[in-house]
């Protein structure tokens, strides 16, 4: 018991412990793709520390739902990431929330930040919290039919089943699965505000979503923010691991060995993907607005494609 | 001893409390005395029918000398009358208690306080009836006083065309389910739901029962094309009135769908659940992309019922097939899920219409446009209609999440139904349903965002006051209830267990026994959901952070004008309103859906006169169905006219033509 509630605890802190580094070497790599020399790769914990210690500057008329929103899209992002297998599966809560309960609680954090960006009463804050919510409702859909694709494969909307079906070798190359990692990656895209959906680093209000809603933010909520869209990107990272590469996990017996193994690969894994998200973010330019439903209708199409045809057959 | 005569004596005693209303009601102790009776009368109802759920026994019956000669009307009180009767309770329940401060400011009392009392004696009735003739009676009973009720502010011409079609979508309705009832009554010769259960129907004769039941029962709970007059109707309504229409009266209409099709007509084949499931589907997409364009808030929540009507008959028209197929477990796993959704929504959606008629009271604003800031001069209503938007978002740890992962939970394990035309349906009525959960979280970050958040609007919203006692104590009752059933589902999942077992013959495993209180409905291999948990962690994580940071970091706290990125602009009409939240969405949606037409006059630089801008958004619903079929109508109409002024001879002659006609069709018949 001791060592299951152990196992969990490592697994939440390791998360939020390596976030800030995964946003760092994306924006190392990013920076040196651009010819630039970026900041070093533990910068965004030097930038949360001292978000931090600054104090908040709340407009006047804010009020609670301005001040608790943050920390409520912090703890709904954590408690889902909490609940992706990382390094090993089925660990102690692992039980408590399985796919389609993982994306709601991070509709339940889109939920309070966009309420949030709407609290003050500005133009950006509207136009943010309204783009946020078109997009969620392109994209969670999306994420809904890649849930059922996986789960009608693996007999299971558990994750931990999911993944310990899914690094069998029976399971293999499937027509499906292929439909709903490209699905799942426009999803993660758009989820998390990168090229071509959302410019985290851009300095022109009108071309924001994320950032435009969460303008008014200072100090420590700010940090809470911050901190939450780095652990909802590792989120997506640890669930296309989970779901495409589960390679390494520890399934069976949680011997140091296994357990070891992998902790490894799953920060070799992560380190991977940070560097790779970059290489595509720069290759490609960032879409007008109206432009998004056909690039997130394509996700949904795909993945409802991979669930029509696990209805048809079994064999895709 | 839980026995249907209770039933029957609170139904009475809702009759009395009508007519009493109609005798006092021109004295000012009336409301009062109406509405706290109402109250204590469903608290029995309440009381009998949550007796009924967890101690289940024998259905109690009773049969009264009262309807058609010879006949006899039947009542009965068995698993399903007490589920809904405990809607139909909960919801009068706290209607009551809402109203007991609401209600004052009734300028008519006497439009209001008779028909009240009636309209729930109505709603029990037609759930405790137990013969056709019984409840078509009390289902025209309740229609018709429910239009009284819609009709009550009469000067308004809207709410009177409201109640006309209302009217007439009802007395439509009613007919289908009269016709339902004689083929069910022809093939067993009785009018008894006993004897019709007793009788085998023939495929078709089934088939047609279901499709004449969908249309009647479904007309009154809305689902689409058939929910025109719901969002008329339910609005125009006194607020406390509106949330009995919505939140129960729809649920009757499931009632009647539920009873005749799965319980009365006995076997049905797959591709009725097939049909049940495409419309569910339909109708919950359609009615939340409708809700995103409204900017009335009360008209917006009314389109909201619609979307949620849709999400119930999704899980009926699963089970339908499931039952269909001899998969009892997961029909019974389809039924609780969209059971579940039954008194989720009977809960969230009085809650909401609640909340709109406090914002109505304290504002007298419906029009979303003119709202805002209302977080800061209604602190406790903001906290409870905010509770009721994310329960109705589908939100976890609340209510509305969890029927929905129910649902969700019955597609997954569709795969093993052998139709081929259910093979298709179903994975698209699953992506209809995430569509339109993710729709409705954006349609209430809307209503939330642009009514209590941001600045206000318009002088009104500025100095609004809190409202009365009675009506926050009923919506903190509701918002309670959408927490507890959200953290701890599994007792409502064993509450509906002997639902299901009458109806499906099988029950999911028992809820309150698993470890740790999760909910499992099939196996914990397969699927598990705790929302305990989950509230648990939210919490503790949020509280854990917030204190880190507080003890560790700094907690100074600096207030300052708006930031604005540079430039803020003081004019609260700079803001996001209802309409340009929407507007994305629409412009993905609407072209397809609803031939959105925007027109933008902008004057040049120069020019002083004032810009506008004008939306027409159109329900397709009347402009393919209804407008053409007024048309027809009236053409026709027309045609008929000229038959008023024949001559005598020509009349004659058509008298003859006409008796030729009938004895050729007798003879024909021979």
């Amino acid at each position: 018991m001791i060592n299951a509630l152990a196992l969990q605890f490592f697994q939440i802190t390791l998360i939020v412990a390596i976030a800030p580094l995964v946003v760092g070497i994306t924006r190392k790599v990013r920076a040196r793709l651009l010819r630039r020399r970026g900041p070093p790769l533990q910068q965004v914990y030097y930038d949360l520390w001292k978000l931090m210690h600054k104090e908040a500057v709340l407009a006047h008329n804010a009020s609670w739902v301005y001040r608790s929103a943050p920390y409520l899209v912090f703890a709904a992002t954590w408690v889902a990431a909490g609940l992706v297998p990382t390094y090993a599966t089925g660990l102690l809560f692992s039980w408590s929330a399985d796919l389609i309960a993982i994306v709601a609680l991070l509709g339940t954090a889109r939920f309070a930040l966009a309420l949030a960006g709407m609290d003050v009463g500005t133009a950006f804050g509207g136009i943010g919290s309204s783009r946020e919510m078109m997009i969620a409702s392109l994209a969670e859909p999306a994420m809904l039919l890649i849930a059922f694709t996986v789960a009608l494969i693996a007999g299971t909307t558990q994750l931990s089943a999911i993944a310990t079906v899914f690094i069998t070798a029976e399971t293999g190359l499937r027509v499906s699965l292929g439909l709903a990692l490209l699905g799942l990656i426009v999803v993660g895209i758009a989820e998390n505000a990168r090229i071509p959906i959302d410019n985290p680093a851009t300095h022109l209000e009108l071309t924001m979503v994320h950032e435009a809603m969460v303008l008014e933010y200072s100090g420590r909520h700010l940090a809470m923010i911050e901190a939450a869209a780095a652990v909802k990107l590792v989120l997506y990272f640890s669930l296309i691991a989970c779901l495409f590469f589960p390679f390494g996990i520890a399934t069976g017996d949680k011997t140091v060995a296994t357990l070891a193994i992998g902790v490894g690969s799953y920060l070799f894994k992560m380190a991977v993907f940070a560097v790779l998200l970059p290489i595509a973010e720069t290759s490609v330019a960032k879409m007008r607005v109206f432009r998004y439903p056909a690039f997130l209708g394509g996700a949904f199409a795909a993945a409802a494609l991979a669930v029509f045809l696990r209805f048809v057959s079994r064999g895709f | 001893m839980p026995d249907v005569t209770i039933g029957l004596w609170c139904a009475a005693g809702f009759l009395v409390i009508g007519a009493s209303g109609a005798a006092a009601g021109r004295f000012s102790f009336a409301t009062t005395l109406v509405y706290g009776l109402s109250l204590a009368v469903s608290l029995v109802t309440v009381g009998l029918a949550l007796t009924v759920l967890l101690q289940p026994a024998q259905a109690s019956t009773v049969t009264l000398p009262l309807g058609l000669p010879g006949t006899g009307a039947h009542f009965r009180l068995d698993a399903l009358s007490a589920f809904f009767l405990l809607v139909v309770g909960l919801g009068g329940t706290t209607t009551s208690l809402y109203a007991l401060g609401y209600g004052q400011s009734e300028r008519t009392p006497l439009r209001v306080l008779p028909y009240y009392g009636a309209f729930l004696g109505g709603m029990t009735l037609v759930v405790l009836a137990a013969d056709a003739y019984s409840f078509l009676l009390a289902w025209e009973f309740m229609s018709l006083v429910s239009w009284a009720l819609v009709v009550a502010h009469h000067r308004e011409p809207a709410n009177i065309r409201a109640g006309y079609i209302y009217l007439v979508m009802a007395s439509f309705g009613t007919l289908c389910l009269l016709l339902a009832f004689g083929l069910l009554a022809h093939a067993s010769g009785d009018y008894t739901f006993a004897a019709m259960r007793a009788t085998k129907l023939g495929p078709a004769v089934a088939a047609a029962v279901a499709a004449l039941t969908l249309i009647g029962a479904g007309s009154k709970a809305g689902i689409v094309p058939l929910h025109t007059w719901l969002p008329l109707a339910h609005p125009a309504a006194p607020s406390h009135v509106s949330a009995l229409l919505s939140g129960v009266m729809t649920k009757v209409g499931v009632y009647g769908f539920v009873r005749i099709v799965f319980d009365v007509a006995g076997d049905q084949s797959p591709w009725s659940g097939l049909v049940a499931l495409t419309i569910g589907g339909v109708t919950a997409v359609l009615g939340v992309l409708y809700a995103l364009m409204q900017h009335d808030l009360k008209r917006l929540l009314a389109y909201h019922t619609v979307e949620n009507i849709g999400i119930i008959f999704i899980g009926l028209g699963l089970a339908l097939a499931f039952r269909a197929n001899g998969q009892d477990s997961v029909a019974a796993l389809a039924l609780t899920a969209a059971l579940f959704h039954v008194f989720n929504h009977a809960v969230f959606k009085s809650l909401l219409f609640f909340g709109a008629g406090a914002v109505l009271a304290a504002t007298g604003q419906r029009d979303m446009e003119r709202l805002g800031g209302l977080i800061h001069v209604m602190p406790q209503t903001a906290i409870v209609f905010l509770i009721g938007c994310a329960a109705i978002s589908a939100l976890p740890p609340l209510n509305g999440f969890v029927s929905e992962w129910l649902t969700f939970q019955a597609i997954l394990l569709s795969p093993q139904l052998p139709q081929w035309g259910l093979k298709f349906a179903v994975p698209a009525a699953g992506a209809l349903l995430a569509l339109a959960a993710a729709l409705a979280a954006a349609c209430f970050v809307k209503v939330y965002g642009v009514v209590f958040l941001s600045r206000p609007r318009s002088p009104e919203a500025a100095v609004a006051k809190e409202v009365d006692r009675f009506s926050l104590s009923a919506m903190f009752v509701l918002a309670a209830l959408c927490v507890l059933a959200g953290i701890l589902p599994g007792f409502v999942i064993d509450g509906l267990s002997p639902v299901t077992s009458a109806l499906t013959g099988a029950t999911l495993p028992h809820q309150a026994s698993m470890p740790w209180l999760s909910i499992v409905p099939i196996a914990e291999s397969r699927s598990s959901y705790n929302g305990l948990i989950i509230f648990l962690f939210l919490t503790s994580a949020g509280l854990f952070a917030a204190a880190v940071i507080h003890k560790f970091a700094t907690r100074a706290t600096r207030r300052s004008a708006i930031w604005d990125c540079g430039f803020p602009l003081d004019s609260p009409v700079t803001q996001y309103t209802s309409s340009s939240f929407a507007m994305p969405i629409r412009r993905v949606f609407g072209a397809a859906v609803f031939n959105v037409i925007e027109r933008v006059d902008m004057p040049l630089p120069g020019d002083l006169r004032a810009g506008h801008f004008q939306v027409r958004v159109r329900d397709p619903a009347w402009r393919f169905i209804y407008g053409p079929l007024a048309r027809s109508v009236a053409k026709s109409a027309r045609w008929l006219d000229r038959m008023q002024f024949l001559t005598v001879r020509s009349y004659l002659t058509l008298v003859f033509l006409a008796l030729i006609v009938l004895l050729l069709v007798v003879a024909a018949w021979r």
